[in-house]
């Protein structure tokens, strides 16, 4: 049985066509995948992301506890503030990519992957050890995240008032990038952060279950007039490969490092010790076996797909792990992994498509990048 | 609501046939376009080639997936159309005209016979 959000009832009210994912069954488009893309680009839109999980760290030795077993340093985030981060086993591998919130001294809330939440929550109970109080509250939240360059310009209607917790802002436009503020709606408290996975500017806010149609409904009714459109699966798939950011299971998994995939930025192998920084600070100073690679077609193609072969110089190197058709720029793009040698911008590569090979050159990442 | 010509007959698996003499037109239905929306690639078999009912010839894809065309038809491809490759959006705009896929001739007439009427594959997309 597939598991619904507590929006449900309103994607079929809105004719969202579902689909399954991660054990969830959840809108893939309302119109198309086109349209919907095009609206956060150019305007804004609004995706259903209760799937995903929030996960609560607490007490005193919380904040030594997540630098053990994340990857970026949590003792630089001040209060209201959070970071991209990884959560890897001893040999560097990916068991999640999340977000890390402070909301105070002692207290954190992790964004986790819906497919991952088991996997995630049995990992830090064995971690922990009983050091920490941790709470899996990912059954009672929901969440819905609000992305465009229009956002900004309804926010404030739709969620008025100072935060009261978190970051000191007297408006939710007033949050920067990456941080975090709660604030009271219909008499609740909701989490609201400036972040998102479109490549957009743009906002994220987790409400209690029985909230969330509130606010998805207080948000489409306020942004409607700035062209706000509800978006699905689809388009946050093509939104999030334009903008090169990664997706588990697809860039990431058990069996690939940080390092490996490109985003050793968000690994602080000086912060003491953590779970697999042995192996990251060894490939960090010595180079990877695999390198995660973006790439665009440059042959008229159909679109390249996860598991395509990638080619270089007459042989196999490598695998397509994420590709679509930009809406953006009308063109095949993707990732890809490769030997590193051949993980250099202007490589000139071929991504083997039904039998036949068409070019593609390895570019510099994000593909799209807001200006 | 899609889209069902009356004159037109259908296969199940939602490509459309066209018949002139023994020649058939063969494209993909205003539901399989409305299902698969954005679609931004259309390929197409080569001129001559000989198919059999229900083989897999032509493929379209839209921005989320490939899907297989199959021929409801056995016979030679005598013509394919390039406009459709060239602008993939036709399939979309206009299904069950500009945006046709091929031309074949019936080795077969006979299993013509065997595809569904716009009655039944109005009932068959529920509508």
């Amino acid at each position: 049985m597939l598991k619904r959000t507590s929006l449900y009832a309103a994607h079929q009210k809105l004719g969202g066509k579902l689909i399954e994912f991660g054990g969830w069954e959840m809108p893939v488009q309302y119109t198309s995948i086109t349209d919907e893309h095009l609206a956060v680009r150019n305007a804004a839109g609004i995706f259903d992301i209760s799937h995903m999980g929030e996960f609560f760290v607490g007490g005193a030795g919380a904040e030594a506890f997540l630098n053990s077993v994340l990857t970026n340093d949590v003792r630089k985030l001040p209060v209201g503030l959070g970071q991209y981060t990884l959560m890897c086993h001893e040999r560097g591998g990916v068991i999640d990519d999340l977000y890390a919130y402070r909301m105070n001294a002692t207290d954190f809330l992790l964004i986790i992957n819906a497919s991952r939440i088991d996997e995630d929550v049995a990992w830090l109970e064995k971690q922990n050890a009983g050091r920490c109080d941790l709470k899996n509250l990912s059954a009672q939240f929901s969440a819905v995240a609000v992305q465009g360059p229009r956002v900004k310009e309804f926010i404030d209607a739709a969620f008025p008032g100072s935060a009261v917790a978190g970051a000191e802002v007297k408006k939710v436009s007033e949050l920067v990038k990456n941080q975090i503020a709660i604030f009271i709606f219909d008499y609740v408290t909701i989490y609201i952060s400036r972040t998102g996975y479109t490549g957009e500017d743009g906002f994220e806010i987790v409400a209690p279950n029985e909230k969330i149609e509130a606010v998805w409904n207080r948000l489409l009714t306020v942004g409607q007039p700035f062209g706000l459109k509800p978006a699905g699966l689809g388009a946050r798939d093509t939104l999030r490969t334009e903008a090169c950011y990664p997706l588990y299971g697809h860039e990431l998994d058990e069996n690939t490092t940080p390092i490996e995939a490109g985003v050793g930025f968000f690994v602080s192998l000086d912060k003491g010790e953590f779970n697999g920084r042995a192996v990251l600070a060894e490939q960090k100073a010595n180079g990877v076996k695999k390198k995660l690679i973006t790439f665009k077609m440059t042959d008229k193609s159909a679109p390249p797909r996860p598991h395509y072969a990638i080619w270089a110089n007459g042989a196999p190197v490598g695998e397509v792990v994420s590709g679509t058709q930009s809406p953006t720029f009308n063109v095949g793009i993707g990732m890809g992994y490769v030997p590193p040698e051949l993980a250099v911008v202007d490589t000139k590569i071929e991504i083997e498509i039904r039998g036949k090979r068409f070019a593609a050159v390895v570019v510099k990442k994000p593909i799209y990048k807001k200006s | 609501m899609s889209n069902v010509p009356s004159d037109l007959k259908y296969a199940k698996s939602h490509e459309w046939v066209r018949v002139s003499g023994d020649i058939a037109t063969v494209g993909i239905t205003d539901h399989a376009q409305a299902e698969l929306t954005d679609i931004v690639f259309v390929e197409l078999p080569t001129v001559g080639r000989k198919v059999k009912a229900g083989e897999a010839c032509a493929v379209v894809e839209s921005v989320k997936t490939a899907s297989d065309i199959y021929s409801p038809v056995s016979g030679e491809i005598t013509a394919v159309n390039a406009a459709a490759a060239d602008n993939p959006a036709l399939v979309n705009t206009a299904p069950d005209t500009d945006g046709w896929f091929f031309k074949i001739k019936l080795s077969n007439p006979a299993e013509l016979n065997a595809l569904l009427s716009p009655e039944y594959y109005k009932k068959q997309i529920g509508g």
